[in-house]
């Protein structure tokens, strides 16, 4: 049974994924679309050549980051819909840092504007936590209400602090602060691809050994699944509840960061979160939380991501019905306990047979 | 000849390469009463758990009335007239009596839930079998016992007449328990067959006919309850001879450990919990705490370990002030806490046995350094343990709630003694166990005494009071109605005490 339950855990991911695109086929095909040619542009888009390769990597390397944050904030009880607000926040603190101290030396302005990204999307989250623990609201309610602030707020910093004349995006960071470099680049055929991943890869491991190793990830996992039983073994649970907050908050911080010093460069005037935010929760989600299955999740949603672009580019196919099919596939993974279930059944039946 | 309710017919169920009932056949005949009776995994719950649609065989059939059914769902079990009246409780505690019995199976009169006939349907039926209900109570409201009959209403609302009751007497009072009793037997005159798990001899002598005694997943005997005696159905489970009498050699009680005064515990109600309550206990001396459930024991055993504000009064642990402790530092200060509520806070369920066993202790520098745990040790050291105290696990990685229920008690026990406290507070510690970890747990106790620790038990159970305490305070309505020394006491004048009679005069 042990054998046959670590197949399932791969096996359920892979029939959700395989579901999805099938029912995705049906919907294009419905539509008039055909489904071979646009899965086919679908993978050579995100998969094709170097430069796509570099692409899809660098649509990995901030949702790996905010998908630990999630996972974190899950681990210790608390749903963290605010990674949007908080890696937003991380992106503004990062690129306001990397503009403001130009003169830095190079490795000492890159790691101020990292860690700047971090600290400012820990205390963003720490927010919440701080009116969690003390006051009991719900972490729900004031993260989503937090985003909608991070949203405003940074929209009115870039106008009035950080855009020039009447733009509304703000200068490009200097040298010093980007994460791309010219190596990568070339390996890439000039695509995007950035250190952030390094980044993202270290935290993996940071964040798997905190959980699983650590003693702080032992009050974290105790104070998650049954508070009572942390307060009897005389854990702070207020402490917990911040620090676990923070750490999550810190996390998606870094997830815009290396949006803003990695991939834009700058930044701008959004209109909408960064959908960093809620992508991340749905690769955490899609992965039940596992640091490791992060990177496999995170990677499929960039796959969908960068090589359902190339599928408008092709074909005729307008976006939305893209989107559906994307959407149709990560719905399918999202749902993936109606699938285990189906599995279970199908092994016990030849088991009987 | 009564006619055969049901037979099961070689079952065996496994989770994963761990065999938990193996080929085990059992038929019960209307109007009996067949008591299981094994050690604490032996596979009761499990058993049952399997007749009541729960968990599925791995392999066997089972007939009810002769014809072989399948008990895929609890749905389908009630379909069957069978009921389970579970050890924890499933009911929702928001909802009146009423609604928590007919919850699910909602008779309707033009689209309504028909009340009235519902209610009549239900005061006949308690009528019938003396089951004393408050209809519309909350069940946040009512006690532990008549928690216990609403289970029980709700599956003869649904026509049940093959009943299932695991543990039913473990959290109940002895009041309690003997009207209990009294319905179960009247239950199997009105025709109903009845399973009943338990690990208290005496109540399967009292009310059962068979007792099928099981031992590692096996059945390894059938024993009419009248042809035999409680000492050898003890002795057929455990496979060796058990001795219930328990040495008490006299210890050094030198030095007072634990000195409260004038403690006061003010809880949600107007009135104290715990009021004015002051004694001492000293070194080598186990001081047992007797009274009705419900009487400020809980409050007590929270505001000594820390776990609940003291409104005035102070706590002295080896005269130090501790009455503002947090849990940590009362921890730290040496005390050992074992609560009542070993699901909800004694344990984290979904961790492993090894998590569980540092919950204590594992920010001490024997089990991390520099904040990283260290594993190895952790479970090397809680192999000692689960090998020292037996506890029955498939690993030590398992997570504690697919433990059987005495194996989970048993952990909170190991992990608590084991940390060796000046202090050890213990709140019905023996509920759930089967005899032979009694007689083990016991042992410990008396243990911890003889090396000169104080221990304060709170039990329900009179006799294990008098069996392992020096001295006994009865509590009754938060006040302490007197303390008396085990020898010049009797279970009747105990009796007296817990109703608010202040203490006899010899
Ligand atoms: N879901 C499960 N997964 C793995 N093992 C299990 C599971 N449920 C029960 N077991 C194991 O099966 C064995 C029998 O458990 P069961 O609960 O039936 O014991 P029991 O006889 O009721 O004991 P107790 O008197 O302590 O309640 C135990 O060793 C337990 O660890
Ligand atoms: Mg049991």
């Amino acid at each position: 049974m042990p054998n046959s339950s670590k197949l399932f855990k791969v096996l359920v991911p892979l029939t959700s994924v395989l579901a999805g695109l099938v029912v995705g086929a049906i919907v294009m095909a419905i539509f008039g679309y055909d489904p071979f040619l646009n899965y086919a542009s679908l993978f050579t888009g995100a998969l094709g050549d170097a430069n796509a390769i570099g692409e899809t990597l660098r649509e990995l390397t901030p949702l790996i980051l905010t998908a630990l944050g999630f996972s974190i904030a899950s681990t210790a009880g608390f749903f963290n819909i605010g990674g949007a607000g908080q890696a937003l926040m991380g992106w503004m603190a990062s690129v306001s840092f990397a503009l403001n101290f130009s003169s830095l030396p190079h490795w000492l302005l890159l790691l101020g504007s990292i860690m700047a990204g971090a600290l400012a999307g820990g205390i963003w989250a720490g927010i919440a936590g701080v009116l969690k623990a003390y006051l009991g609201t719900s972490e729900v309610i004031t993260t989503i209400m937090l985003n909608y602030i991070a949203l405003y707020l940074s929209s009115f910093l870039v106008k009035n602090f950080l855009a020039q004349d009447q733009s509304d995006f703000s200068k490009t960071i200097p040298e010093g602060a980007r994460l791309r470099t010219p190596f990568l680049e070339h390996l890439t055929q000039n695509s995007t691809f950035n250190y952030g991943i390094i980044i993202s890869l270290i935290m993996v491991i940071v964040v798997y050994f905190l959980i699983q190793r650590t003693k702080v990830g032992y009050e974290y996992r105790a104070v998650g699944l049954n508070d009572k039983a942390a307060n009897y073994a005389g854990m702070n649970v207020k402490k917990v509840i911040i620090s676990a907050m923070v750490v999550s908050g810190a996390l998606a911080g870094l997830g815009g960061a290396v949006e803003g010093l990695g991939n834009y460069e700058n930044i701008y005037v959004m209109t909408s979160l960064p959908d960093i935010g809620f992508n991340g929760m749905a690769v955490s989600l899609l992965a039940s939380g596992n640091p490791i299955g992060i990177i496999f999740s995170g990677l499929l949603f960039s796959i969908l991501k960068i090589g359902g672009l190339s599928i408008s580019v092709v074909s005729t196919t307008p976006p939305e019905i893209v989107d559906i099919v994307i959407a149709t596939i990560i719905f399918f993974v999202g749902i993936n306990y109606v699938i285990k279930i189906g599995l279970e059944k199908l092994s016990k039946k030849k088991g009987e047979g | 000849m009564a006619e055969t309710m049901v037979e099961m017919k070689h079952i065996t169920k496994r989770f994963g390469n761990f065999v938990a009932n193996d080929d085990i056949s059992l038929t019960i005949k209307k109007g009996e009463i067949v008591a299981l009776l094994g050690e604490n995994g032996a596979g009761k719950s499990t058993l049952m758990s399997l007749l009541s649609g729960l968990k599925k065989p791995s392999s066997g059939e089972i007939l009810i009335k002769n014809k072989v059914v399948s008990l895929a769902s609890p749905r389908q079990a009630t379909q069957q007239g069978i009921g389970m009246v579970h050890q924890h409780f499933m009911l929702i505690d928001d909802f009146t009596v009423l609604e928590n019995i007919i919850l699910g199976d909602e008779k309707t009169k033009y689209g309504m839930i028909d009340r009235m006939g519902t209610r009549k349907t239900i005061t006949d039926l308690a009528e019938k079998y003396h089951l004393q209900l408050d209809l519309d109570k909350k069940v946040s409201d009512i006690s532990v016992g008549m928690q216990q009959r609403t289970e029980i209403m709700k599956t003869l609302y649904r026509d049940a007449e093959i009943l299932i009751f695991d543990e039913p007497t473990a959290a109940l009072t002895p009041q309690e328990i003997e009207s209990l009793l009294v319905i179960i037997k009247r239950l199997a005159s009105e025709g109903k067959a009845i399973f009943l798990i338990t690990h208290k001899l005496s109540e399967i002598k009292e009310i059962a006919d068979t007792c099928i005694v099981v031992r590692a997943g096996k059945v390894i005997g059938t024993v009419k309850v009248s042809e035999t005696s409680t000492y050898m159905m003890a002795e057929m489970m455990v496979g060796r001879q058990i001795s219930f009498a328990a040495e008490k050699v006299p210890t050094n009680q030198m030095r007072t450990v634990l000195e409260l005064k004038r403690l006061v515990v003010q809880a949600s109600k107007a009135v104290p919990s715990v009021n004015d309550v002051s004694f001492k206990i000293a070194t080598g001396e186990i001081l047992g705490i007797a009274g009705v459930d419900g009487n400020g024991q809980s409050e007590l055993m929270e505001a000594i370990s820390g776990l609940r504000k003291v409104s005035s009064g102070n706590i002295m642990l080896n005269d130090r002030d501790i009455t503002k402790f947090k849990p940590r530092k009362t921890t730290q200060a040496g005390i050992s806490n074992i609560p009542e509520d070993r699901q909800n806070v004694g344990l984290i369920l979904p961790m492993s046995v090894s998590d569980n066993l540092i919950l204590q202790d594992y920010y001490l520098s024997k089990n991390q350094s520099k904040g990283l745990l260290n594993k190895s040790k952790i479970h090397r050291d809680g192999q000692k343990l689960m090998s020292d105290f037996d506890i029955r696990a498939d690993s030590i990685l398992e997570p504690v709630g697919s433990l059987s229920g005495g194996n989970q008690q048993k952990v909170i026990i190991t992990r608590e003694i084991s940390r060796n406290p000046d202090l050890l507070i213990a709140a019905n510690p023996m509920r759930g166990l089967d005899v032979g970890a009694i007689e083990y747990v016991h042992k410990q106790i008396l243990k911890q005494r003889e090396n000169e620790k104080a221990i304060l038990l709170v039990s329900f159970e009179l006799d294990e009071l008098l069996r392992l305490s020096d001295r006994i305070a009865v509590i009754h309505q938060g006040k302490i109605m007197g303390i008396v020394k085990t020898g010049d006491v009797t279970k009747q004048e105990l009796g007296f005490m817990m109703a608010g009679q202040p203490i006899p005069t010899h």
